[in-house]
């Protein structure tokens, strides 16, 4: 669904407010219909980086390109691109057909196809039903609805969504995820979001990049960011992590206990370097089979019920604090553990990632 | 709130106000009304015997012509000074936030200095000898001037000038409370900056803006401060026509109904705007996506 | 904040300017004046001081200031303490009718001439001797409303848990409303003390209508009002700048204390 053809270009863009740079020399390249996720915290400069491709903000150094054209100077109300706000800022003293149509009326385009085209997107929308109703006589899941459809209904080559879930409560935001991702499905319209939320991000997304501090620290697919973090900061920030502090040494790390972590060492880490090894819940056993390489002995201090898994909190000589076992509900009841058990954990060596120490 | 402190507890702290307010104002207000369907004395004074004619009076063609010409100064003023007080409150809205606190205490430090001096500064201004005339006599001007002070113009000059701090209050709130993403997503909509200003920012500012128009207004058609100082008393307003039937032409009753009659236009303009805000409620609603109804 | 374009932003400088032009030179003029050494009101011809001190020997100025202060200060340490109680009873009820909020807001909207006469019907009716005592009884009635109003703003955000944590800790309601509550509020008290302050040393209109025959209660407006009928004097100019002075002060210190408990 996603082509090849490269549909905006960022070029090295720098943005800086007085002396602090929100955004500092980032560089991306978005395809066609690709559904692209800015994620990372707050300050990280994703949404500054957003307003740049809307228009509102003006790189100081850097080009956007949209189609191979740079747009950097462009004005929003120019740009074929539209943006689907944080706030939604609907606009309160119009009905849900009069802020759809707002946008089409700016092209000036014939009443008749306004006309249509905001009935068309409405249905696409399910928003018929409220056509004549005031923002402030909706839910929070029909505004964010209309949101959507008042910048779709200009059918933008881009379309930007600022953090589009952030207002709706936690079930909605679930069953949201997935209606997004049909409407960009069937709209066929490229989506850049932005948010904060690492869960959203790897479930709604085609590709990721992840920003920190105005840098942009990995760009990839949700698989490859997830099993392949470029850093420590990345694989700490998604999902849940285990981290073992301790020296590069020949075949891993060595922990500050002086048992040895194998792992795969990154090039250019040089022996005695400073360095953490690090290690997915799930990929942690107790009871570990033959083929785990790294093995060492613990204490259960905790266990967490989560329904599908059981998170077992297991105090060993290689970390202050524990490490994290995530272990399925069956296995849990296969070998149950309580708090107080001494318990073998292990992996295997591939699901060891070492980061230099930043 | 404090809903476990005793009910009469928060009564028997409101009292002393509330006796004050009652005494002096509630009761004061009332015998005003009552004075207004009474007779005048032969010798000045009052004369307990029921009447409309006082109300008659406020109708009649030589009373209602001061109504409308007092109407039509103030509606001018107000309106002088809501335009250019519109646009002072958005350029404020539009300063760098940090700025806007010095801006609009700089906008509104003239309204606390008193009304009275601030009214004698026009006619220094103004005067036969004053800095204007002066200032037209240094260009080279020096053919016959034209009286300055003592026109309708100096009146209309004044009332803004008393009253623009504050317009500029009442307008700055209600664009300050605007969420600019609306602007903005007007603009990403491919909206000019003249059509977000026509369809957006001034529609949803409007309502408020009308409350402070009333205010103005009223204080203007019921001042005889103004015109009796700049207008020379030559253009007499309702406030002039009441301060002379208690102090000057001791016809009270007459007075007490254009005193009514002031505060009936007051409430009829306050319920006109209270009205056009309901129907524009939730308009101002900031728009931070809490849902309205689940 | 879109960005506006940079001609937007330069012709809405313009307008500010303008605007603030507008609003200063009157009241500019005016002080520079109050320093001209020459008689003629408008002419300047050198930096004195020489009006001002003519002012500190003019007798009916001086009576007519310490009769101002005296009603100020009386009207506000009433108004203080009324609407302060006014403030804390009206923000822990619980149900506030349409009646009492309207009570209480109408004596801010009400038209000053509308006052005015009330009370001068009210007083003459009950043969009260006007003089400096019903001009205080009158300013009092506002400056009820104004610092119930400031006072209010600042308890829309106060804790009331602390006053159950007070209570709980066995402080009866006066010594909780002494060494809680009023220190939690007082810098709201103070600011709408300096604000009442300078509303009754400025109000004309009432105190015009109030103050019964005879000079012995001319406040300072009335006596400038009277000055001002006489024409443009640059003692006048000397006192109008000293008003303006203290007026302003009241001001910036109201706010500054008020800020303290925003922040």
């Amino acid at each position: 669904m996603t082509s090849e053809r490269v549909l905006l270009g960022v070029e090295a863009v720098t943005k800086r407010f007085g002396t602090v740079t929100a955004v500092d020399a980032v560089s991306l390249a978005i395809r066609e219909n690709e559904f692209f996720a800015l994620l990372g915290p707050s300050g990280c400069g994703k949404t500054t980086l957003l307003r740049m491709l809307a228009g509102f903000e003006t790189p100081n150094e850097g080009r956007i390109l949209l189609d191979g054209r740079d747009i950097s100077a462009v004005p929003p109300n120019r740009r074929p691109v539209n943006l689907m706000f944080q706030s939604y800022a609907l606009f309160p003293h119009m009905s849900v057909r009069a802020n759809i149509a707002y946008g089409l009326e700016m092209e000036r385009l014939p009443k008749d196809e306004i006309r249509a085209r905001t009935d068309a997107i409405m249905a696409t929308t399910q928003l018929s039903a409220m056509a004549d109703r005031r923002p402030d006589q909706l839910s929070g899941g029909q505004r964010q609805r209309v949101a959507l459809a008042r910048a779709l209904v200009k059918r933008p080559r881009l379309l930007l969504l600022d953090e589009p879930l952030g207002a709706l409560d936690k079930k909605l935001r679930g069953a949201m995820q997935l209606e997004l991702k049909r409407l960009q499905h069937e709209v066929g319209i490229t989506f850049i979001m932005v948010t904060h939320d690492q869960e959203e991000a790897l479930v709604m997304a085609d590709r990721i990049a992840v920003l920190r501090d105005g840098h942009l620290l990995q760009c990839g697919t949700p698989n490859e960011i997830y099993e392949r973090p470029s850093g420590r900061f990345v694989a700490d920030f998604i999902g849940v992590t285990n981290f073992i502090p301790g020296r590069a040494a020949p075949g891993g790390v060595a922990a500050a206990s002086g048992l040895l972590v194998r792992g795969a060492r990154p090039q250019g880490l040089a022996d005695g370097a400073e360095a953490w090894a690090a290690v997915r819940p799930e990929r942690l056993s107790l009871f570990p089979g033959p083929q785990a390489e790294n093995r060492t002995t613990g204490i259960v201090e905790a266990t967490a019920y989560h329904g599908l898994d059981l998170q077992v909190h297991v105090r060993t000589a290689l970390a202050a604090s524990p490490l994290l076992v995530r272990v399925t509900a069956e296995q849990a009841e296969r070998r149950p553990v309580a708090p107080g058990d001494t318990v073998e954990i292990g992996w295997a060596a591939a699901d060891t990632r070492i980061f230099a120490k930043d | 709130m404090a809903v476990r402190l005793v009910p009469s507890r928060s009564t028997v702290l409101m009292a002393p106000a509330l006796a004050w307010l009652t005494a002096l104002m509630v009761v004061p207000c009332v015998l005003v009304l009552a004075l207004a369907f009474f007779r005048r004395g032969i010798y000045g004074g009052v004369d307990y015997t029921f009447t409309l004619e006082n109300f008659a009076a406020v109708v009649d063609p030589l009373y209602a012509g001061i109504f409308l010409n007092s109407a039509r100064i103030a509606g001018l003023a107000t309106l002088i000074a809501v335009v250019v007080g519109y646009a002072a409150a958005y350029a404020i809205a539009a300063a760098p936030r940090h700025r806007q606190p010095l801006y609009l205490f700089l906008a509104v430090l003239p309204f606390w200095s008193n009304y009275l001096i601030r009214t004698y500064a026009w006619i220094v201004l103004l005067n036969r000898e004053g800095l204007l005339t002066q200032l037209l006599r240094w260009v080279g001007y020096t053919g016959e001037l034209p009286s300055l002070l003592y026109t309708e113009g100096a009146v209309i000059a004044g009332l803004v000038y008393n009253y623009l701090p504050f317009v500029v209050l009442a307008c700055y709130a209600p664009l300050a409370r605007l969420n600019p993403e609306l602007r903005e997503a007007s603009r990403d909509l491919g909206g000019s900056a003249f059509t977000t200003f026509r369809r957006i920012t001034l529609p949803l500012t409007l309502p408020g803006v009308a409350a402070g128009a009333v205010f103005v207004f009223v204080l203007s058609i019921g001042n005889f401060v103004t015109p009796a100082l700049l207008g020379g008393g030559r253009f007499q307003m309702i406030g002039n026509l009441v301060y002379d039937q208690f102090l000057a032409a001791n016809d009270w009753p007459f007075g007490a109904a254009l005193a009514m009659a002031l505060i009936a236009i007051m409430m009829l303009l306050l319920m006109l705007q209270a009205f056009a805000a309901t129907r524009a409620e939730g308009r101002q609603s900031p728009d931070r996506g809490e849902a309205a109804h689940g | 904040m879109a960005e506006r374009s940079a001609a937007t932003r330069r012709s809405l400088g313009v307008v500010l300017a303008l605007v603030f032009a507008f609003l200063y030179i009157p009241i500019g003029v005016l002080i520079a004046l109050s320093f001209n050494e020459g008689g003629l009101p408008t002419v300047w011809s050198g930096f004195s001081l020489k009006w001002y001190g003519s002012l500190a020997s003019n007798g009916q100025i001086l009576s007519a200031a310490l009769n101002t202060l005296i009603v100020a200060l009386a009207s506000t340490a009433i108004a203080t303490a009324l609407g302060t109680l006014l403030a804390i009873g009206v923000e822990i009820r619980r149900r506030r009718g349409r009646a009492l909020e309207a009570l209480i807001f109408a004596p801010m909207i009400i038209p000053d001439i509308v006052l005015a006469i009330a009370l001068l019907s009210f007083f003459s009716i009950l043969n009260v001797t006007m003089g400096l005592h019903t001009i205080m009884l009158a300013h009092v009635v506002f400056n009820i409303a104004f610092v119930c109003a400031v006072v209010r703003a600042r308890l829309k955000s106060f804790d009331w848990s602390v006053v159950e944590a007070s209570t709980d800790l066995g402080a009866t309601a006066l010594t909780t409303f002494r060494r809680i509550t009023l220190p939690m509020i007082a810098p709201a008290v103070i600011a709408g003390a300096l604000l009442a302050f300078t509303l009754s040393v400025d109000e004309f209109i009432i105190a015009f209508f109030t103050a019964g025959a005879g000079r012995a209660s001319t406040t300072l407006p009335m006596q400038i009002y009277a000055m001002i009928r006489f024409g443009v004097t640059p003692e006048l100019n000397a006192l109008a700048t000293l008003v303006i002075a203290v007026s302003v002060t009241a001001l910036a210190l109201s706010q500054r204390i008020n800020r303290t408990i925003a922040t």
